[in-house]
């Protein structure tokens, strides 16, 4: 089964660019993707650009709405994900839990549908 | 020859006895089919189908000799034909593989004992994902074979709710493909710990029905103990597992002495102990010896552990408090609850005397948690009350009854708070 592993942290607590902190954790998600490359489960994977960066779209009948920024205003917001095939809901735990951000902000697992 | 002859007309029959023995059997056969079936909707739709073929077959040709076995080879044969009929599958493959299994794995008539799979169904029905009321739900559901509306009731609910609760609950267990298996041992400890907490929870939702339609209420105590029996069967080394058996045993064995005639609470050192059950305070003990092996016992344990120094008292008086507090003591080093330290006072009050636990007491009122607790100013209004401060319990009882919602309790210390005056 294929789960995505959403990372969700809150951009102003979580170390800054720059800080030893950071560099920490840079290299946490690098060992962290590197072993799931290695375990074979990797199906895909990115970190986002900051929330500012987005923009929703909404179309309701033939108007088309654009507005900046994320649809829901929250604390932490999704800052990367990685796709993962894991044989149930546990491997996806172990994996989500090894994730570095999940020691400062939440990893959402979410199973991807499979259509026939 | 004549003599066995007669014994192979078949035995009446009746609903109950068909009712009885489904509902024994109904986990392990439920775990069985759902090791081949793998979706717990249709392993529970075809051991339902299963029961109603029981119902309409074993009056007429006699309980079987394995209803275990029947229900299972019944069962099987429903799930192959729902499969047939089914688009529940996620692919074609799926189904083509389950399909395969199950005729393959076909039974004749031999009894022999097949694989104990309750354990897997158990855990996933407590995991960690899924919320925790549907556990409870699911749990009693699938493993104790009762009903929807049996559960509905059980927990005050509409039978609406409940069918919806449990059908969302199937669904995660399908879709975010919660696991049909028992954790490894890296994960062992929390599921277990999840496990055990759903049980107790069963348990306690049973003890607190104090009062109302106790007898329409599915006895869920009993369904707790029973799941407490079937975890402790098949994992014997868990010693928390057994020290929450024995601690719901030695709890339950007071049932007809901790309740009066009109549902009204009767605290402990009013209780007539005769009227305590020995036969599970027996096994209670039986129980707590096994988990007491262990060298650092967990919390269930040590609460077993406290609830036998009051099985093992004659009467009150000869309550071995030191020995109480010394294992709140170790309760609190490992869950430092201000509760467990309200406690603890409570047997230092009767170990050292009111004087002493109000002591006691005394640095706990800072605790912000306790201030609003109910128990805390019932305790120290009962130990002002022997100590002879009588205002002063009064006015604690006041507190106490302004914090209770619950009318047994309620009934309770107004009846402390009036003996006051006399």
């Amino acid at each position: 089964m294929e789960y995505l592993l959403g990372i969700y942290t809150d951009p102003k607590t979580e170390p800054q660019p720059g800080t030893p902190e950071f560099e920490k954790i840079m290299a946490g998600y690098f060992a962290f993707t590197n072993e799931v490359n290695e375990a074979g489960v990797m199906r895909g994977g990115n970190a986002l650009q900051p929330s500012e960066s987005g923009s929703t779209v909404s179309v309701r009948g033939s108007k088309s709405e654009i507005v900046d920024g994320p649809f829901a205003e929250t604390k932490e917001q999704l800052g990367g994900y990685y796709l993962l095939d894991c044989k149930d809901l546990d491997e996806a735990l172990k994996w989500a839990a090894k994730i570095p951000g999940a020691e400062h902000g939440r990893i959402e697992v979410r199973p991807v549908v499979v259509f026939d | 020859m004549a003599v066995t002859d007669r014994f192979e007309e078949p035995v009446p029959v009746t609903n109950r006895q068909i009712d009885h023995a489904v509902r024994q059997e109904w986990g392990r056969v439920l775990a069985a089919l759902l090791h081949r079936v793998r979706q717990i909707e249709l392993a529970e739709d075809a051991l339902q189908d299963a029961y109603v073929a029981a119902l309409s077959h074993w009056p007429n040709h006699g309980m079987p000799k394995s209803p275990r076995a029947w229900l299972l080879r019944t069962a099987e044969r429903k799930a192959i034909d729902a499969i047939r009929r089914a688009k529940v599958f996620q692919t074609k493959q799926q189904q083509l593989a389950i399909l395969r299994e199950l005729e393959g794995g076909a039974h004749d008539d031999d009894p022999s004992p097949f694989p104990d799979d309750r354990l897997k169904l158990i855990f996933t029905c407590c995991h960690p994902a899924l919320p925790h009321e549907a556990s409870v739900a699911l749990t009693l559901k699938t493993i104790c074979g009762l009903n929807t509306p049996q559960i509905a009731r059980a927990f005050l609910v509409s039978e609406t709710t409940m069918a919806q609760r449990i059908v969302r609950a199937k669904r995660k267990i399908s879709v975010a493909g919660i696991p049909y298996t028992v954790p490894d041992a890296e994960l062992w400890g929390e599921r277990m710990a999840a496990v055990l907490a759903v049980i107790y929870f069963i348990f306690n939702e049973g003890y607190a029905a104090l009062k109302g339609d106790t007898h329409a209420r599915t006895d869920l105590c009993e369904e707790a103990i029973r799941l407490g029996r079937i975890v402790t069967g098949l994992v014997p080394a868990e010693s928390e597992a057994a020290g929450l058996l024995a601690l719901m045993l030695l709890h339950h064995s007071r049932r007809y002495a901790r309740l009066g005639r009109e549902g009204e609470i009767i605290p402990l050192d009013a209780q007539d102990r005769d009227k305590w059950e020995p036969d599970d305070i027996a096994e209670g003990l039986t129980h707590l010896m096994m988990a007491g092996d262990s060298a650092s016992p967990g919390p269930y344990t040590l609460q077993a552990s406290l609830s036998a120094v009051h099985a093992r008292a004659k009467s009150f008086a000869e309550t071995d408090w030191l020995t109480m507090i010394g294992l709140y003591d170790q309760l609190y080093a490992q869950n430092p609850s201000p509760v467990v330290l309200l406690n603890r006072a409570v047997a230092v009050s009767y170990s050292e005397g009111p004087q002493a636990g109000l002591a006691a007491l005394k640095a706990l009122e800072i605790e912000p948690r306790l201030a609003k607790y109910q128990p805390f100013h019932a305790a120290r209004a009962d130990m002002l009350a022997r100590a002879g401060r009588n205002t002063e319990a009064h006015r604690a009882y006041d507190r106490a009854l302004e914090l209770t919602q619950n009318v047994a309790e309620r009934e309770f210390l107004e009846k402390k708070r009036k003996s006051l005056t006399n």
